[in-house]
């Protein structure tokens, strides 16, 4: 077991770092970087400005150079302007020659300088994934428990007239994206149109002030999204438990209905659910990222559209490291609890 | 011109509709609550040895659903035809059903030919035993035939890009402020922001969704396919390596891929078109291998098939990479590439990047599943049969283990279409690639949100346009599963 779990961490950290290079790699494109001093610099500069501009702060070495100081492997570019102010890859708004460290990467704990928030990435991103985490911790006490429930109803009797409209139920929710559920409880729960008004149509104030009219929205919308594969899937194993022999056995022996389906089938029938459920999270983040552009709920998923939008490249990797890990990590998870819930693996 | 109401002459209707509605909806507890309280209806054994149920209660909330659930359908068929006879006097539901004419006809041959013959027609054909499967196809196939006879521009009342003055915002039924002759005089959903016709655009969106979203589906499915045959027959080095290299790009969260490649900037770099140069090349490769395959012990027959397929295949790919005589044309440098008087159809360069992303993000996943179905087959006897033949690898897999996996795949490309779907609505609703002003569906619920608490027509209809097709194709998926376990 240690050793496997040594292994993937292995292979995750070779995936973090072939994916920040990708990353890296398409940000630091010509282009893209022309967008960057236009917007950091000025809209108006000409090409040559903009080459001086670059040049200046060190974008324009070699990709796998500033990938080494992005990483710390390398010593950080630095350069002292005419005017006596220090620009580059390690330097702050108002530090000098001296206090500037030679080497800034990751692997010293420093994530950059966000050139959108003009601010530390390190304490941005550690803001918004709070933001956000408060989030998701609602869509899964939501999400998880609702699924669970319908899929282990639908799937106790196959056929049954609550299976086909669970079953219904299920389709119709994973039929829906987020964009189209967000809009349709905007339009329905919040507009001045319909009348209704129950809830609120931004959660702006959700992230200091939580309350059930402005943030049960959001939650409900990535919710059901991912409400429905859940729940199929825990069908699907909830109707194959049903059909093995100790449920045939116990049926015979006089168990009532009620006691079979809590006591012998629902523990064997939740394995299969923990991984999908494990699985689901990288498709959460997807969920974030469109509810929260759509409810101004300024978390995790709003930073990745404000720094992509931007051309931020070191926030832009961060959010990628942190979106990679939290893929990974849930992977690593479902496959040892995998093992773990099994007994007929984990004792083999 | 007065506005249209949403029913228009036949209102007398929608008393009758909300009572079977009620009915419908009062049916459907009634028959859940019952399945879970009332006993099962008791079963008598007849002389003979058959069993034959009683009429219990269970039954008969059953019949009430069916009932109810009948009246509904016959309602809204009601409405559907009044429309199509009285047209705009018929209001808005009127109106948009008496445009819908040209679907409806080729629905009804599309479903009459297909019910008729449906016994010599294969998995296409048990569809239509399965009620699910046909409920799905009938939504897949009417956005289908929405799209393309929009595009020949059929049920479309206005141009989708054109601004009427004195249209902006409007509600839906709205007449045309001095509607000229031969136009039609009413904004049958309303306008948006930019006083443009709902109805139509939402109409040409279909068309761009039925376009892409196969296409991309049946582009990703070739790479999948061609990269996770070997992966899961030879396994080894080339599996771990190949499988590598999926986990690396599922691991990327979408978005993330779809800002940092959709982007004018981006475009600009030619990296798109170096993509679409790699990824269109399986295709091409697939295509070869199955025929040489197959006819390489005839290599009479084989050799002039392959110049001509090839010879085909090498031309539509060209034709496709290459834009303006160009393969790569960016402001440093440039490749050339098929001469303008050849090329048969440029792509424009937002459109080219929206595909070969959506293309580049679903063939991972495509490629597992036929890993993982490769892995499964191979250990098979007649996969053994054809190995001690003599057959050559690449018989074996397209050839004996391909058709064998065609079940799961088949139903897999119809979620995958869905969900296909559902990322082109992703970049349209995070405006990337597609131009602003185009009518996809994302694009248009991107606009129409903005809005949406004064105004809810311009976001609403796109949403439950992509919602139906989306559902229709889970549908579709879901009878073709049942279907295809019934052999």
């Amino acid at each position: 077991m240690g050793l496997f779990i040594l292994r993937r961490f292995g292979v995750m950290l070779l995936t973090a770092l072939c994916l920040t290079f990708v990353v890296f790699f398409l940000t630091n494109l010509y282009p893209n970087l022309e967008k960057l001093a236009k917007t950091q610099g000025n809209q108006r500069m000409s090409d040559e400005q903009v080459e001086a501009w670059l040049d200046n702060r060190g974008y324009l070495q070699p990709t796998l150079v500033k990938y080494g100081q992005w990483l710390g492997v390398a010593p950080g570019y630095q350069k002292v302007m005419n005017d006596g102010n220090v620009v580059g890859t390690c330097t702050r708004p108002g530090s000098t020659a001296e206090n500037t460290p030679r080497f800034c990467g990751v692997l010293q704990g420093d994530w950059g300088y966000s050139t959108v928030f003009k601010d530390e990435v390190g304490k941005i991103v550690g803001k918004r994934l709070a933001n956000t985490g408060y989030l998701m911790f609602w869509v899964l006490v939501l999400m998880v428990p609702t699924a669970l429930l319908v899929g282990v109803l639908a799937g106790m009797r196959e056929g049954s007239a609550l299976d086909r409209s669970l079953s219904t139920f299920s389709i119709i929710t994973t039929a829906t994206p987020e964009y189209v559920s967000g809009v349709i409880f905007i339009a329905i729960f919040t507009s001045s149109t319909v009348g209704l008004k129950w809830f609120k149509g931004t959660a702006t104030q959700a992230m200091d002030n939580p309350t059930f009219e402005n943030f049960f929205l959001p939650v409900l919308t990535i919710a059901l999204y991912g409400m429905g594969y859940i729940a199929r899937m825990t069908r699907a194993s909830m109707t194959e438990v049903m059909t093995a022999q100790y449920i045939r056995t116990a049926r015979l022996k006089g168990v009532s209905f009620t006691n079979i389906v809590t006591k012998h089938a629902l523990r064997n029938a939740l394995i299969a659910p923990f991984t999908v459920i494990m699985l689901q999270f990288p498709w959460l983040l997807n969920g974030v990222v469109i509810v929260e552009t759509l409810f101004n709920y300024k978390g995790f998923g709003w930073a990745l559209v404000q720094a992509a939008g931007n051309n931020d490249i070191q926030l832009l990797l961060a959010i990628s490291v942190v979106s990679v890990f939290v893929v990974l990590v849930t992977q690593l998870i479902s496959d040892i609890g995998y093992v773990y819930l099994n007994p007929r693996i984990r004792i083999s | 011109m007065e506005p249209l109401s949403w029913t228009g002459s036949i209102a007398f209707l929608n008393p009758i509709l909300m009572i079977a509605l009620a009915a419908l909806v009062i049916s459907i507890v009634v028959w859940i609550l019952g399945s879970i309280v009332l006993p099962e209806a008791p079963m008598t054994v007849n002389a003979d040895g058959t069993l034959s149920s009683g009429s219990g209660l269970r039954v008969l909330t059953q019949t009430a659903l069916q009932y109810s659930f009948v009246a509904c359908v016959a309602l809204a068929l009601a409405y559907v035809v009044l429309g199509i006879l009285m047209g705009t006097g018929a209001g808005i539901i009127g109106a948009i059903s008496q445009q819908f004419l040209p679907v409806w006809l080729s629905l009804i041959i599309l479903f009459a030919m297909s019910i008729a013959f449906k016994r010599r027609l294969g998995l296409y054909g048990k569809l239509f035993d399965s009620p699910i499967g046909m409920i799905g196809f009938g939504l897949v196939m009417f956005w289908v035939f929405t799209g393309i006879f929009g595009a020949m521009d059929l049920i479309v009342t206005h141009d989708s890009l054109s601004q009427v003055s004195g249209m902006k915002n409007k509600v839906p039924g709205t007449p045309l402020p001095n509607a000229e002759e031969g136009q039609y005089a009413w904004y049958l959903l309303g306008g948006d922001n930019l006083a443009r016709d709902v109805f139509s655009r939402m109409v040409k969106g279909a068309w761009i969704v039925v376009q892409i979203a196969p296409l991309a589906t049946m582009f990703a499915f070739m790479v999948g396919i061609t990269l996770g045959l070997p992966a899961g027959y030879y396994g080894g080095r080339l599996d771990t390596f190949l499988s590598f290299l999926a986990n690396l790009i599922l691991a990327f969260p979408v978005i993330l891929l779809f800002y940092l490649l959709v982007t004018p900037e981006i475009v600009a770099t030619g990296v798109p078109n170096y993509m679409a140069a790699v990824l269109f090349v399986f295709p091409i490769l697939f295509i070869s291998v199955l025929l040489n395959s197959r006819y390489y012990t005839r290599p009479n027959f084989r050799t002039p098939l392959l110049i001509g397929v090839l010879g085909i295949a090498l031309w539509l790919y060209l034709s496709l990479i290459s834009t303006d005589g160009y393969i790569i044309n960016t402001d440093a440098y440039k490749i050339w590439g098929l001469p303008t008087f050849l090329d048969l159809f440029d792509i424009p360069g937002g459109i080219l990047v929206v595909f070969v992303s959506v293309v580049f993000v679903n063939s991972p996943t495509v490629f597992r599943i036929v890993r993982g179905l490769a892995m499964d087959i191979k250990t098979r006897d007649y996969v053994a049969a054809a190995q001690t033949r003599g057959e050559g690898p690449w018989y074996i897999m397209l050839w004996e283990i391909l058709p064998n996996a065609r079940g799961p795949l088949i139903v897999d490309f119809c979620l995958r279409i869905g969900y296909t779907t559902i990322l082109l609505g992703t970049l349209g609703f995070f405006g990337l690639g597609l131009p602003p002003e185009s009518p996809d569906w994302g694009s248009t619920i991107n606009e129409g949100r903005k809005l949406l608490s004064i105004y809810l027509h311009p976001a609403l209809p796109p949403a439950f346009a992509l919602l139906s097709l989306v559902l229709g194709l889970n549908l579709l998926a879901d009878g073709l599963r049942e279907e295809s376990l019934k052999d």
